[in-house]
């Protein structure tokens, strides 16, 4: 599994007059395949997970995968991080199912057939093979969720961050969502407030006010996140 | 659902020729549209676009679909033209506006846009020599493409918004926060091409 250290990361938006503290002095080693990371809103959970493939440089500290820091190697990073938002609407780039697969890997350096054919073993994967040419406005709530995810899944990362992937899906949806993550031999950071999904996960870390508060097991850490919301 | 210039999958032969023959024929027909003056001539242009579906299969119902959304612009214009021109000049301008929209969706709705956007790149090939960037022009084309029924959509989410509050015609409790949501799609789509290595 690739080694995601985080040392002593802090981060805080605005300027000197307006500033927001979101993460304070974290350090963290994850080298598990299931990471979950719970926390309220706005307790910096988030945040820390747009660290892990350069979306967000922290203010102090570093981080790194695989020996890279994000403030040096963003590209190699983020060709091996792989992330999935909340908001499919939001990531899906091309007007087609089958195109929003190619659109990632056109941008690889693959011949046209090599394209043709990960989108074909894709859309096969993913059961979207249905959709192909279909508008990917057009797919349900959990389609637009899975393409979203084997869009990112298809550039094969060797870590997948998952942002909240089954907060605007239904129950149903959000079981296929996580059969899917289940079956991946990825590395998995799935930031989550449906506790059900950290079933069989190796650790979860659970976030308070811009720091990590428990780190553990995670019968243990949701028990403690319950504790500190009651 | 906006169904608007979606691609539709087809084997004939509008849909066989090259993007960029299309989309070449779509700027002449723009440019060459300016020489139209009268009735006969756009009459003549709208059934050359017309066959132009029929030959592509694309049944009359979703053409005249792509026009729909220009009803309240054709009527402002005609309105104009009536009053400083003459209802003839009023039925060519909105006849021409109407035969250029007609086209134009009859080249999305039979090109794969991963095609017109390799099309715009080569075009842009050369530009590279002074700084532009050819697949940052295409994946605007796309994104363009792509964007109309997302806005389309948080445009029918404000709307029903509005009429469960009871807001039924205040023009700025309907623009306010469709701009507002839009700004919000822009940003979070930006940070997400930033993390498929757009950028990069």
């Amino acid at each position: 599994m690739p080694v995601i250290e985080v040392d002593r990361v802090s981060h805080a938006y605005g300027d000197r007059a307006d500033r927001r503290v979101v993460l304070s002095d974290v350090s963290v080693r994850l080298d598990e395949a299931r990471v979950g990371i719970i926390g309220a809103n706005g307790s910096g959970k988030s945040t820390f997970v747009r660290m892990l493939n350069g979306l967000v440089v922290p203010t102090t500290g570093s981080v790194r995968v695989d020996g890279l820091d994000t403030r040096r190697d963003g590209r190699e990073i983020r060709r091996r991080v792989g992330f999935c938002f909340t908001d499919p609407d939001a990531q899906i780039v091309m007007p087609t199912v089958r195109e929003d697969l190619a659109f990632g890997l056109r941008r690889r350096g693959l011949t046209k057939e090599q394209v043709m054919a990960r989108v074909d073993e894709a859309l096969t994967t993913y059961d979207l093979a249905g959709h192909a040419d279909h508008p990917a406005h057009l797919l349900s709530g959990g389609q637009k969720q899975l393409l979203a995810l084997s869009s990112v899944l298809v550039t094969e990362p060797s870590v997948l961050v998952l942002d909240e992937p089954t907060t605007l899906l239904d129950l149903r949806n959000a079981a296929v969502v996580s059969r899917v993550v289940a079956k991946l031999s990825q590395q998995v950071l799935l930031v989550t407030h449906h506790l059900d999904l950290l079933d069989g996960f190796d650790r979860v870390l659970v976030f308070d006010d811009t720091r990590i508060v428990y780190d553990g097991a995670p019968t243990d850490a949701v028990a403690h996140y319950r504790a500190l919301m009651a | 659902m906006s169904l608007l210039g979606v691609y539709l999958p087809g084997s004939s032969a509008v849909h066989r020729t090259p993007a960029g023959v299309k989309l070449l024929a779509l700027l002449v027909a723009g440019a060459g549209s300016v020489f139209l003056d009268r009735m006969w001539q756009v009459a003549a242009a709208v059934a050359l676009v017309l066959a132009g579906y029929l030959v592509a299969r694309i049944p009359l119902r979703t053409a005249l679909r792509q026009v729909r959304p220009l009803l309240w612009l054709a009527v402002f214009i005609a309105a104009f033209h009536v009053v400083a021109t003459g209802w003839e000049r009023a039925v060519v301008v909105v006849g021409v506006i109407a035969t250029l929209v007609l086209l134009a969706a009859l080249v999305t709705l039979t090109t794969r846009t991963t095609a017109m956007v390799d099309s715009v790149v080569g075009l842009c090939g050369p530009l590279r020599a002074v700084g532009v960037d050819p697949e940052r022009i295409g994946l605007l084309l796309a994104m363009a493409i792509r964007s109309v029924p997302v806005v389309v959509g948080l445009a029918e989410e404000v709307r029903d918004a509005q009429r469960a509050r009871g807001l039924m015609a205040s023009p700025r409790a309907f623009a306010v926060p469709l701009i507002v949501r839009s700004l919000r799609h822009a940003d979070a789509l930006g940070e997400a091409l930033v993390a498929r290595g757009v950028d990069d």
